[in-house]
C-alpha cells in the first residue's frame, strides 16, 4: 500500500499561445483562439501529491501549514493575477500551455523539504486537465 | 484489467493530540486542529476495486455486496463518531486524513472477495484528500 497526500488551490492568470517566430496565421492555425492577439486568462487549480512516510509523531505525511506556506511561497506568490507570458521567467522562451505550466509548477515545487512531490496536476477549465507525475520507478 | 468505483459519504469528528508533546507543540504543530472539543467534516470516500468481469455477470464484483460491505465496515463505524475514540483501529493515533485513510484500507481490504481493493481515495475537504493504493498499482 503507498500513500500520497494531495491539496488543492487555485490561482487566476493570463496567457496566450503564441510563439514569435510564427506569423500570426501560423499562431491560429495551431493555437486557435488562443493565439488572440491580447491574451486570456483562466482559473487554474492545481493538484499537488506528496508521498512519504507517515510521521508517527503527527499521523502525517506532511505538515499542511508547512505545505501551504511552500506553495504560495514558489508558485501562488507569483502566478496569481498576472500575465504568465511575460511576468513569469520561464515562460519567456517557452509558451504557457497548460502542460508547460505543469512541468513549472513541478520544478518549482520539486523541493519540499517534507516530502516528495510525486505529480502536479493542473486543471486549466472544468473540462481540461494535466497531469506531470513522476515515474513510479525512480 | 477494469476497475470500479463507488462513493460514499461519512460525517465524523475528531481532534489532533498527542500527549507525548508539550501542550505548546501541540497548538504549533496542529494549530486549530488541536482544539479539544473536537471539530468534524464531512468525509467522501472512494473505494476503488480492480478485477476482471465475470462472464456470466458481466461484473467485476456484486456491487450490492460492496455496499453492503461499506454500510456495515464503513458507515456504521465512522458515520457520525468520533474518530479519536470510537474506532479501534485509530487508537494510540492521531487520526488525520493519512491515519483514516491507512485505517479503512486495513479494514476493507481482507473484505474484498472479488476483485481486489485497488485504491481508496479520502476526502476531508473538496481541497484535500489522501490516495491510498496498491503497490505496484
Amino acid at each position: 500500500m503507498k500513500l500520497s497526500l494531495n491539496r488543492r488551490y487555485s490561482f487566476p492568470a493570463s496567457h496566450r499561445l503564441f510563439r514569435p517566430e510564427w506569423t500570426q496565421e501560423q499562431n491560429t492555425q495551431t493555437f486557435g483562439k488562443c493565439a488572440n492577439a491580447h491574451g486570456h486568462g483562466h482559473n487554474y487549480t492545481i493538484e499537488v501529491a506528496v508521498r512519504g512516510p507517515v510521521n508517527p509523531e503527527t499521523g502525517m505525511i506532511a505538515n499542511l501549514t508547512e505545505l501551504d506556506q511552500f506553495v504560495q511561497e514558489k508558485v501562488l506568490r507569483d502566478f496569481d493575477h498576472v500575465y504568465l507570458n511575460e511576468q513569469i521567467p520561464e515562460f519567456r522562451d517557452c509558451v504557457p500551455t497548460t502542460e508547460n505550466l505543469c512541468r513549472v509548477i513541478f520544478r518549482r515545487l520539486s523541493g519540499f523539504p517534507h516530502a516528495r512531490v510525486v505529480s502536479v496536476r493542473i486543471e486549466e477549465t472544468a473540462k481540461n486537465s494535466f497531469e506531470y507525475r513522476v515515474d513510479e520507478h525512480e | 484489467m477494469m476497475r470500479i468505483t463507488r462513493k460514499l459519504e461519512f460525517s465524523a469528528a475528531h481532534f489532533y493530540h498527542n500527549s507525548d508533546l508539550s501542550p505548546e507543540d501541540n497548538r504549533r504543530i496542529f494549530g486549530k486542529c488541536n482544539n479539544a472539543h473536537g471539530h468534524g467534516h464531512n468525509y467522501v470516500l472512494e473505494v476503488t476495486i480492480a478485477g476482471e468481469p465475470d462472464p456470466k455477470t458481466g461484473m467485476i464484483l456484486d456491487l450490492k455486496e460492496l455496499k453492503e460491505i461499506l454500510d456495515r465496515e464503513v458507515m456504521q463505524r465512522l458515520d457520525h463518531r468520533h474518530l479519536n475514540y470510537e474506532v479501534p483501529e485509530l487508537a494510540g493515533k492521531i487520526p488525520t486524513c493519512e491515519e483514516i485513510a491507512s485505517a479503512l484500507w486495513q479494514i476493507l481490504e481482507p473484505k474484498i472477495s472479488h476483485g481486489r481493493l485497488d485504491r481508496i481515495r479520502l476526502f476531508e475537504s473538496p481541497d484535500l484528500f489522501v490516495d491510498c493504493a496498491r503497490n505496484g498499482a
